[in-house]
Protein backbone atom coordinates (compact mmCIF):
# COMPACT_ATOMS: atom_id res chain seq x y z
CA UNK A 1 0.00 0.00 0.00
CA UNK A 2 1.11 3.07 -1.10
CA UNK A 3 1.71 6.04 1.86
CA UNK A 4 0.23 8.91 -0.26
CA UNK A 5 -1.53 8.58 -3.60
CA UNK A 6 -2.65 11.26 -5.93
CA UNK A 7 -4.40 10.48 -9.09
CA UNK A 8 -5.89 12.79 -11.95
CA UNK A 9 -5.56 15.43 -9.67
CA UNK A 10 -7.09 18.55 -11.60
CA UNK A 11 -6.65 21.84 -10.35
CA UNK A 12 -7.36 25.47 -11.34
CA UNK A 13 -7.56 28.77 -10.25
CA UNK A 14 -10.19 30.38 -12.53
CA UNK A 15 -9.37 30.43 -15.49
CA UNK A 16 -5.69 28.96 -15.43
CA UNK A 17 -5.27 25.51 -15.47
CA UNK A 18 -3.03 25.02 -13.07
CA UNK A 19 -2.63 21.26 -12.49
CA UNK A 20 -3.75 19.31 -15.30
CA UNK A 21 -4.24 15.36 -14.24
CA UNK A 22 -1.58 14.72 -12.32
CA UNK A 23 -0.67 11.43 -10.91
CA UNK A 24 2.31 10.78 -7.92
CA UNK A 25 2.52 8.08 -5.60
CA UNK A 26 4.70 8.09 -2.46
CA UNK A 27 5.74 4.76 -0.77
CA UNK A 28 6.95 4.73 3.11
CA UNK A 29 10.11 6.07 3.29
CA UNK A 30 10.67 7.01 0.00
CA UNK A 31 12.10 10.14 -0.94
CA UNK A 32 11.01 11.84 -3.91
CA UNK A 33 12.18 15.41 -5.89
CA UNK A 34 9.66 17.56 -7.49
CA UNK A 35 11.55 19.87 -10.25
CA UNK A 36 10.40 21.80 -12.42
CA UNK A 37 10.24 25.63 -13.77
CA UNK A 38 8.73 28.22 -12.08
CA UNK A 39 4.93 27.94 -12.09
CA UNK A 40 4.61 24.84 -13.06
CA UNK A 41 2.29 24.24 -10.45
CA UNK A 42 4.77 22.56 -7.92
CA UNK A 43 3.53 24.30 -4.71
CA UNK A 44 -0.12 24.05 -5.85
CA UNK A 45 0.36 20.05 -5.69
CA UNK A 46 2.11 19.98 -2.17
CA UNK A 47 -0.85 22.44 -1.06
CA UNK A 48 -2.92 20.29 -2.30
CA UNK A 49 -1.78 17.01 -0.85
CA UNK A 50 -1.40 19.26 2.56
CA UNK A 51 -5.22 20.32 2.31
CA UNK A 52 -4.46 23.90 2.00
CA UNK A 53 -5.96 23.90 -1.11
CA UNK A 54 -8.89 21.42 -2.59
CA UNK A 55 -8.50 19.60 -5.01
CA UNK A 56 -11.51 20.23 -8.09
CA UNK A 57 -11.24 16.82 -9.17
CA UNK A 58 -8.90 13.65 -8.70
CA UNK A 59 -8.65 11.08 -5.65
CA UNK A 60 -6.07 12.22 -2.97
CA UNK A 61 -5.49 8.77 -0.02
CA UNK A 62 -3.35 8.33 2.58
CA UNK A 63 -2.10 4.97 3.83
CA UNK A 64 -5.70 3.09 3.69
CA UNK A 65 -7.82 6.81 3.95
CA UNK A 66 -9.25 8.52 1.03
CA UNK A 67 -9.14 11.74 1.42
CA UNK A 68 -11.12 13.18 -1.47
CA UNK A 69 -12.43 11.26 -4.24
CA UNK A 70 -14.57 12.16 -7.25
CA UNK A 71 -18.30 11.98 -7.20
CA UNK A 72 -20.49 10.76 -10.21
CA UNK A 73 -20.07 14.04 -11.49
CA UNK A 74 -16.74 13.93 -11.67
CA UNK A 75 -15.80 16.50 -8.81
CA UNK A 76 -13.52 15.85 -5.82
CA UNK A 77 -15.38 15.58 -3.05
CA UNK A 78 -13.46 15.27 0.86
CA UNK A 79 -13.90 13.06 3.38
CA UNK A 80 -15.95 13.68 6.76
CA UNK A 81 -14.15 15.87 9.32
CA UNK A 82 -13.03 12.95 11.43
CA UNK A 83 -10.67 11.46 8.70
CA UNK A 84 -9.51 14.52 7.85
CA UNK A 85 -8.19 15.24 11.54
CA UNK A 86 -6.75 11.76 11.32
CA UNK A 87 -4.86 12.30 8.23
CA UNK A 88 -3.36 15.25 8.84
CA UNK A 89 -1.73 13.68 11.96
CA UNK A 90 0.26 11.51 8.61
CA UNK A 91 2.48 14.38 6.95
CA UNK A 92 4.19 17.34 7.58
CA UNK A 93 5.12 20.72 5.68
CA UNK A 94 8.25 22.95 5.66
CA UNK A 95 7.50 25.97 3.94
CA UNK A 96 10.16 27.68 2.35
CA UNK A 97 9.35 31.12 4.72
CA UNK A 98 9.85 28.63 7.51
CA UNK A 99 6.35 30.24 8.88
CA UNK A 100 8.00 29.78 13.00
CA UNK A 101 5.64 31.22 15.70
CA UNK A 102 7.91 34.62 16.49
CA UNK A 103 6.17 35.04 19.84
CA UNK A 104 7.61 31.41 21.02
CA UNK A 105 10.88 30.64 22.02
CA UNK A 106 12.95 27.94 19.69
CA UNK A 107 11.88 25.09 22.26
CA UNK A 108 8.26 26.03 22.25
CA UNK A 109 7.76 26.53 18.89
CA UNK A 110 8.82 22.19 18.70
CA UNK A 111 7.10 21.51 21.59
CA UNK A 112 3.48 23.38 21.48
CA UNK A 113 1.70 20.82 19.29
CA UNK A 114 2.83 18.48 20.77
CA UNK A 115 1.49 19.23 24.08
CA UNK A 116 -1.40 20.64 22.88
CA UNK A 117 -2.61 19.46 19.49
CA UNK A 118 -0.85 15.59 20.41
CA UNK A 119 -1.58 16.21 23.96
CA UNK A 120 1.45 14.34 25.38
CA UNK A 121 2.69 15.66 28.85
CA UNK A 122 5.41 18.28 28.83
CA UNK A 123 8.29 16.38 29.29
CA UNK A 124 8.08 14.03 27.23
CA UNK A 125 7.19 16.84 24.32
CA UNK A 126 10.67 18.58 25.92
CA UNK A 127 12.36 15.22 25.88
CA UNK A 128 11.15 14.91 22.01
CA UNK A 129 12.39 18.55 21.30
CA UNK A 130 15.61 18.39 22.59
CA UNK A 131 16.88 15.38 21.02
CA UNK A 132 15.11 17.04 17.76
CA UNK A 133 17.03 20.32 18.30
CA UNK A 134 20.16 17.96 18.71
CA UNK A 135 19.83 16.37 15.49
CA UNK A 136 19.70 19.55 14.04
CA UNK A 137 22.56 21.06 15.69
CA UNK A 138 20.82 23.64 17.95
CA UNK A 139 21.32 22.39 21.03
CA UNK A 140 22.19 25.65 22.30
CA UNK A 141 19.60 28.09 20.41
CA UNK A 142 16.38 26.22 22.94
CA UNK A 143 15.84 29.60 24.33
CA UNK A 144 16.54 31.95 21.69
CA UNK A 145 13.48 33.68 19.50
CA UNK A 146 13.42 33.04 15.85
CA UNK A 147 14.55 36.72 15.08
CA UNK A 148 17.47 36.21 17.00
CA UNK A 149 18.81 33.40 14.19
CA UNK A 150 19.45 33.24 10.69
CA UNK A 151 17.18 31.84 8.05
CA UNK A 152 18.98 28.61 8.18
CA UNK A 153 18.82 28.18 11.83
CA UNK A 154 15.24 28.95 11.05
CA UNK A 155 14.61 26.60 8.87
CA UNK A 156 16.18 23.68 11.04
CA UNK A 157 14.04 24.73 13.58
CA UNK A 158 10.72 24.36 11.15
CA UNK A 159 12.10 20.86 10.42
CA UNK A 160 12.63 20.22 13.69
CA UNK A 161 9.42 21.60 14.63
CA UNK A 162 7.37 19.53 11.96
CA UNK A 163 9.48 15.89 12.41
CA UNK A 164 8.15 16.77 16.74
CA UNK A 165 4.87 15.31 15.22
CA UNK A 166 6.46 11.74 14.23
CA UNK A 167 4.71 12.45 10.75
CA UNK A 168 5.32 9.50 8.19
CA UNK A 169 5.89 11.80 5.39
CA UNK A 170 7.26 15.08 5.27
CA UNK A 171 6.43 17.66 2.52
CA UNK A 172 9.21 20.22 1.49
CA UNK A 173 8.06 23.49 -0.92
CA UNK A 174 11.51 25.00 -1.81
CA UNK A 175 13.45 24.71 1.58
CA UNK A 176 16.20 26.82 0.87
CA UNK A 177 15.02 29.04 -1.31
CA UNK A 178 14.54 31.84 0.82
CA UNK A 179 18.35 31.43 1.97
CA UNK A 180 21.61 32.82 1.19
CA UNK A 181 23.86 30.41 -0.52
CA UNK A 182 26.20 29.71 2.56
CA UNK A 183 23.33 29.17 4.40
CA UNK A 184 21.76 26.87 1.49
CA UNK A 185 24.43 24.02 2.44
CA UNK A 186 23.60 23.28 5.91
CA UNK A 187 19.80 23.40 5.60
CA UNK A 188 20.60 20.50 3.02
CA UNK A 189 22.70 18.45 4.85
CA UNK A 190 20.39 18.63 7.74
CA UNK A 191 17.59 17.23 5.31
CA UNK A 192 19.85 14.34 3.95
CA UNK A 193 20.74 13.57 7.81
CA UNK A 194 16.74 12.76 7.82
CA UNK A 195 17.51 9.69 5.71
CA UNK A 196 18.12 7.43 8.08
CA UNK A 197 14.92 8.59 10.40
CA UNK A 198 13.16 6.49 7.45
CA UNK A 199 10.00 8.62 6.88
CA UNK A 200 9.27 9.79 2.97
CA UNK A 201 9.86 12.62 2.26
CA UNK A 202 8.62 15.13 -1.30
CA UNK A 203 11.14 17.86 -1.54
CA UNK A 204 10.30 20.09 -4.07
CA UNK A 205 13.63 21.98 -5.17
CA UNK A 206 15.80 24.04 -7.75
CA UNK A 207 18.63 22.03 -6.22
CA UNK A 208 19.27 19.87 -8.99
CA UNK A 209 22.38 18.10 -7.41
CA UNK A 210 21.08 17.64 -3.99
CA UNK A 211 18.05 16.08 -6.06
CA UNK A 212 20.02 14.46 -7.78
CA UNK A 213 22.27 12.71 -4.72
CA UNK A 214 19.23 12.47 -2.59
CA UNK A 215 16.00 10.94 -4.17
CA UNK A 216 15.12 7.53 -4.85
CA UNK A 217 12.59 9.47 -7.46
CA UNK A 218 12.21 12.62 -9.02
CA UNK A 219 9.24 13.45 -11.03
CA UNK A 220 10.11 16.74 -13.80
CA UNK A 221 6.48 18.82 -13.64
CA UNK A 222 6.28 21.72 -16.53
CA UNK A 223 3.05 23.49 -17.31
CA UNK A 224 0.64 21.36 -14.60
CA UNK A 225 1.41 18.23 -15.89
CA UNK A 226 3.91 15.56 -14.86
CA UNK A 227 7.06 15.52 -17.88
CA UNK A 228 9.26 12.95 -16.59
CA UNK A 229 9.70 10.47 -13.88
CA UNK A 230 12.04 7.68 -12.11
CA UNK A 231 15.18 7.04 -10.58
CA UNK A 232 17.21 10.44 -10.28
CA UNK A 233 19.43 8.64 -13.18
CA UNK A 234 16.92 8.07 -15.61
CA UNK A 235 15.58 11.76 -15.01
CA UNK A 236 18.72 13.60 -15.13
CA UNK A 237 19.75 11.44 -17.99
CA UNK A 238 16.61 11.85 -20.14
CA UNK A 239 15.69 12.99 -23.38
CA UNK A 240 13.00 14.92 -23.45
CA UNK A 241 13.41 17.83 -24.60
CA UNK A 242 11.89 19.95 -22.29
CA UNK A 243 13.87 18.03 -19.41
CA UNK A 244 16.96 18.99 -20.93
CA UNK A 245 16.06 22.37 -21.65
CA UNK A 246 15.28 22.70 -18.00
CA UNK A 247 18.26 20.82 -17.29
CA UNK A 248 20.20 23.46 -19.34
CA UNK A 249 19.92 25.99 -17.22
CA UNK A 250 21.79 23.37 -14.16
CA UNK A 251 24.53 22.26 -16.51
CA UNK A 252 27.65 23.82 -14.56
CA UNK A 253 26.76 22.14 -11.75
CA UNK A 254 25.55 18.78 -12.21
CA UNK B 1 -13.84 77.62 49.67
CA UNK B 2 -10.15 77.09 50.52
CA UNK B 3 -8.21 74.81 47.55
CA UNK B 4 -8.05 71.32 49.89
CA UNK B 5 -11.91 71.51 49.75
CA UNK B 6 -11.93 71.93 46.43
CA UNK B 7 -9.32 69.42 45.47
CA UNK B 8 -11.25 66.74 48.27
CA UNK B 9 -14.22 67.35 46.15
CA UNK B 10 -12.35 66.65 42.76
CA UNK B 11 -10.80 63.76 44.26
CA UNK B 12 -14.50 62.51 44.85
CA UNK B 13 -15.35 62.93 41.23
CA UNK B 14 -11.75 61.86 39.90
CA UNK B 15 -13.30 58.44 41.47
CA UNK B 16 -16.51 58.29 39.34
CA UNK B 17 -14.01 59.19 36.20
CA UNK B 18 -11.29 56.22 36.94
CA UNK B 19 -14.63 53.83 37.29
CA UNK B 20 -16.30 54.94 33.85
CA UNK B 21 -13.03 54.76 32.45
CA UNK B 22 -12.24 51.26 34.12
CA UNK B 23 -15.76 49.36 33.31
CA UNK B 24 -15.90 50.78 30.04
CA UNK B 25 -12.32 49.08 29.01
CA UNK B 26 -13.34 45.83 30.91
CA UNK B 27 -16.22 45.77 29.05
CA UNK B 28 -15.32 46.99 25.53
CA UNK B 29 -12.45 45.48 25.29
CA UNK B 30 -13.68 42.09 25.18
CA UNK B 31 -16.80 43.49 23.35
CA UNK B 32 -14.50 44.46 20.51
CA UNK B 33 -13.43 41.61 19.49
CA UNK B 34 -16.70 39.94 18.80
CA UNK B 35 -17.49 43.09 16.95
CA UNK B 36 -14.40 42.64 15.44
CA UNK B 37 -15.13 38.51 14.61
CA UNK B 38 -18.88 39.93 13.04
CA UNK B 39 -17.43 42.53 11.14
CA UNK B 40 -14.81 39.57 9.39
CA UNK B 41 -17.71 37.38 9.41
CA UNK B 42 -18.79 35.69 5.76
CA UNK B 43 -22.44 35.70 7.34
CA UNK B 44 -23.64 38.68 5.20
CA UNK B 45 -26.34 39.73 7.44
CA UNK B 46 -23.92 39.93 10.83
CA UNK B 47 -21.03 41.41 8.71
CA UNK B 48 -23.72 44.19 7.37
CA UNK B 49 -25.19 45.04 11.12
CA UNK B 50 -22.20 45.23 12.40
CA UNK B 51 -20.54 47.20 9.83
CA UNK B 52 -23.65 49.80 10.05
CA UNK B 53 -23.42 49.55 13.90
CA UNK B 54 -19.89 50.75 13.77
CA UNK B 55 -20.38 53.04 11.36
CA UNK B 56 -22.79 54.96 13.59
CA UNK B 57 -20.69 54.71 16.43
CA UNK B 58 -18.15 56.64 14.51
CA UNK B 59 -19.95 58.73 12.68
CA UNK B 60 -22.09 60.83 15.65
CA UNK B 61 -20.79 62.32 19.26
CA UNK B 62 -20.45 60.06 21.77
CA UNK B 63 -22.08 62.63 23.63
CA UNK B 64 -25.32 62.24 21.52
CA UNK B 65 -25.18 58.57 22.06
CA UNK B 66 -25.54 59.03 25.86
CA UNK B 67 -28.38 61.04 25.74
CA UNK B 68 -30.25 58.40 23.72
CA UNK B 69 -29.01 55.93 25.40
CA UNK B 70 -30.45 58.03 29.05
CA UNK B 71 -33.37 59.55 27.48
CA UNK B 72 -34.10 56.84 24.61
CA UNK B 73 -36.10 54.38 26.64
CA UNK B 74 -38.46 57.19 28.09
CA UNK B 75 -38.76 59.41 24.80
CA UNK B 76 -39.14 56.45 22.67
CA UNK B 77 -40.72 53.88 24.67
CA UNK B 78 -42.28 55.46 27.31
CA UNK B 79 -40.08 53.55 29.90
CA UNK B 80 -39.84 55.51 33.31
CA UNK B 81 -36.05 54.81 34.94
CA UNK B 82 -34.88 55.45 38.42
CA UNK B 83 -32.53 58.07 38.14
CA UNK B 84 -29.46 55.79 39.21
CA UNK B 85 -29.92 54.42 35.54
CA UNK B 86 -27.89 57.63 34.60
CA UNK B 87 -24.38 55.51 35.69
CA UNK B 88 -25.42 52.66 33.62
CA UNK B 89 -26.17 55.01 30.65
CA UNK B 90 -22.71 55.86 30.67
CA UNK B 91 -21.62 53.03 31.07
CA UNK B 92 -23.81 51.52 28.44
CA UNK B 93 -23.28 54.17 25.95
CA UNK B 94 -18.86 54.34 26.19
CA UNK B 95 -18.58 50.46 26.43
CA UNK B 96 -20.94 50.26 22.93
CA UNK B 97 -19.05 53.37 21.65
CA UNK B 98 -15.52 51.79 22.87
CA UNK B 99 -15.85 48.37 21.41
CA UNK B 100 -16.68 49.68 17.85
CA UNK B 101 -13.11 51.59 17.89
CA UNK B 102 -11.51 48.63 19.70
CA UNK B 103 -13.40 46.54 17.00
CA UNK B 104 -11.71 48.20 14.14
CA UNK B 105 -8.07 48.25 15.84
CA UNK B 106 -8.38 44.39 16.72
CA UNK B 107 -9.52 43.54 12.51
CA UNK B 108 -6.80 45.68 10.94
CA UNK B 109 -4.57 43.92 13.67
CA UNK B 110 -5.60 40.64 13.06
CA UNK B 111 -6.05 41.01 8.76
CA UNK B 112 -2.15 42.51 8.91
CA UNK B 113 -1.37 38.67 10.23
CA UNK B 114 0.59 36.85 7.43
CA UNK B 115 -1.28 34.17 5.98
CA UNK B 116 1.85 32.09 6.85
CA UNK B 117 0.88 31.40 10.23
CA UNK B 118 -1.97 30.46 10.17
CA UNK B 119 -1.35 27.62 7.32
CA UNK B 120 1.53 26.75 9.44
CA UNK B 121 -0.87 25.90 12.53
CA UNK B 122 -3.18 24.18 10.38
CA UNK B 123 -0.62 21.87 9.13
CA UNK B 124 0.67 21.06 12.87
CA UNK B 125 -3.07 20.25 13.79
CA UNK B 126 -4.34 23.31 15.45
CA UNK B 127 -7.94 23.60 15.38
CA UNK B 128 -9.52 27.48 14.57
CA UNK B 129 -9.87 28.21 18.58
CA UNK B 130 -6.24 27.35 19.40
CA UNK B 131 -5.16 28.77 16.08
CA UNK B 132 -6.53 32.00 17.24
CA UNK B 133 -5.73 32.28 20.67
CA UNK B 134 -2.33 30.01 21.09
CA UNK B 135 -0.74 32.16 17.94
CA UNK B 136 -2.92 34.88 16.35
CA UNK B 137 -4.36 36.99 19.54
CA UNK B 138 -1.11 37.10 21.41
CA UNK B 139 1.20 38.67 18.09
CA UNK B 140 -2.21 40.33 17.09
CA UNK B 141 -2.25 42.45 20.54
CA UNK B 142 1.32 43.16 20.38
CA UNK B 143 0.89 45.12 16.81
CA UNK B 144 -2.09 46.96 17.99
CA UNK B 145 -0.94 48.41 21.44
CA UNK B 146 0.16 51.29 20.37
CA UNK B 147 -3.24 52.43 18.83
CA UNK B 148 -5.29 50.86 21.79
CA UNK B 149 -2.96 53.37 24.07
CA UNK B 150 -4.35 56.04 21.65
CA UNK B 151 -7.46 55.45 22.28
CA UNK B 152 -7.40 54.70 25.69
CA UNK B 153 -5.94 58.09 26.29
CA UNK B 154 -8.96 59.70 24.46
CA UNK B 155 -10.88 57.72 27.34
CA UNK B 156 -9.22 59.39 30.02
CA UNK B 157 -10.59 62.69 28.19
CA UNK B 158 -13.98 61.50 26.97
CA UNK B 159 -14.81 60.55 30.33
CA UNK B 160 -15.25 63.98 31.11
CA UNK B 161 -18.34 64.18 28.68
CA UNK B 162 -20.42 62.12 31.15
CA UNK B 163 -21.37 65.86 32.61
CA UNK B 164 -23.71 66.17 29.67
CA UNK B 165 -26.29 63.75 31.50
CA UNK B 166 -24.82 65.24 34.97
CA UNK B 167 -23.06 62.32 36.40
CA UNK B 168 -21.24 63.62 39.19
CA UNK B 169 -17.86 62.75 37.72
CA UNK B 170 -14.84 65.22 37.69
CA UNK B 171 -15.69 67.08 34.86
CA UNK B 172 -19.07 67.82 36.29
CA UNK B 173 -17.83 68.85 39.55
CA UNK B 174 -15.36 70.98 38.27
CA UNK B 175 -17.88 73.13 35.88
CA UNK B 176 -20.40 73.51 39.15
CA UNK B 177 -17.44 74.58 41.80
CA UNK B 178 -16.19 76.89 38.98
CA UNK B 179 -19.07 78.81 38.58
CA UNK B 180 -20.02 78.42 42.37
CA UNK B 181 -16.98 79.86 43.19
CA UNK B 182 -16.52 82.14 40.16
CA UNK B 183 -13.38 80.66 40.42
CA UNK B 184 -10.70 79.37 37.59
CA UNK B 185 -9.20 77.51 40.11
CA UNK B 186 -11.56 73.86 40.13
CA UNK B 187 -11.08 73.47 36.54
CA UNK B 188 -7.19 74.02 36.53
CA UNK B 189 -6.91 71.77 39.23
CA UNK B 190 -9.29 69.03 36.96
CA UNK B 191 -6.48 69.62 34.16
CA UNK B 192 -3.73 68.79 36.40
CA UNK B 193 -5.61 65.37 37.62
CA UNK B 194 -6.40 64.69 34.06
CA UNK B 195 -3.02 65.28 32.93
CA UNK B 196 -1.91 62.97 35.83
CA UNK B 197 -4.39 60.09 35.30
CA UNK B 198 -3.11 60.17 31.69
CA UNK B 199 0.54 60.40 32.31
CA UNK B 200 0.20 57.02 34.84
CA UNK B 201 -1.91 55.50 32.05
CA UNK B 202 0.41 55.78 29.43
CA UNK B 203 2.97 54.94 31.73
CA UNK B 204 1.17 51.47 32.41
CA UNK B 205 0.96 50.90 28.26
CA UNK B 206 4.90 51.81 28.01
CA UNK B 207 5.28 48.98 30.69
CA UNK B 208 3.11 46.75 28.75
CA UNK B 209 4.76 47.48 25.20
CA UNK B 210 8.52 47.17 27.17
CA UNK B 211 7.21 43.61 27.94
CA UNK B 212 5.91 42.71 24.54
CA UNK B 213 9.46 43.52 23.51
CA UNK B 214 10.73 40.47 23.65
CA UNK B 215 10.38 39.39 19.97
CA UNK B 216 10.37 40.92 16.80
N1 LIG C 1 -4.01 31.15 -4.83
C1 LIG C 1 -3.80 31.32 -6.13
N2 LIG C 1 -4.67 32.04 -6.88
C2 LIG C 1 -4.48 32.20 -8.20
N3 LIG C 1 -3.43 31.70 -8.89
C3 LIG C 1 -2.52 30.98 -8.20
C4 LIG C 1 -2.66 30.76 -6.80
N4 LIG C 1 -1.60 30.02 -6.38
C5 LIG C 1 -0.86 29.78 -7.48
N5 LIG C 1 -1.39 30.36 -8.58
C6 LIG C 1 -0.87 30.29 -9.93
O1 LIG C 1 -0.71 28.93 -10.28
C7 LIG C 1 0.46 28.73 -11.04
C8 LIG C 1 1.31 27.67 -10.40
O2 LIG C 1 1.82 28.19 -9.18
P1 LIG C 1 2.75 27.37 -8.21
O3 LIG C 1 3.04 28.26 -7.07
O4 LIG C 1 2.12 26.07 -7.91
O5 LIG C 1 4.04 27.14 -9.10
P2 LIG C 1 5.46 26.56 -8.69
O6 LIG C 1 5.74 25.46 -9.62
O7 LIG C 1 5.48 26.28 -7.24
O8 LIG C 1 6.44 27.77 -9.03
P3 LIG C 1 7.77 28.28 -8.26
O9 LIG C 1 8.87 27.39 -8.70
O10 LIG C 1 7.93 29.67 -8.75
O11 LIG C 1 7.49 28.20 -6.79
C9 LIG C 1 1.12 30.08 -11.17
O12 LIG C 1 0.79 30.61 -12.43
C10 LIG C 1 0.51 30.89 -10.08
O13 LIG C 1 0.44 32.24 -10.42
MG1 LIG D 1 6.47 27.13 -5.56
Amino acid sequence: MNLLEMKNVKKNFGNLRVLKDISIEVADGEIVSIIGPSGSGKSTLLRCATLLETLDSGTLKYQDKVVAENDSSGKAVYADKETLKQVKSVYGLVFQQFNLFPHWNVLQNVTDAVINVQKKPRAEAEKIGRDLLEKMGLSDKAGYYPYQLSGGQQQRVAIARALALSPKVLFFDEPTSALDPELTGEVLKVIKSLKDLNIAMVIVTHEMAFARDISDKVIFMADGVVVERGSAEEVFNSDNERMKAFLGRYKSIL
Amino acid sequence: MTLSQIVIQLLEGLIVSVRIFAITLLFSLPLGLLVAFGRMSKNALINGLTKVYISIMRGTPLMLQLFVVYYGPYYLFNIKLSPTYRNSAVYIGFIINYAAYFAEIYRSGIQSMPIGQYEAAEILGYSKMQTFFRIILPQVIKRILPSVTNEIITLVKDTSLAFSISVMEMFTQAKALSSSQTSMTPLIVAGVFYYIFNFVVAMVMEKAEKKLDYYK
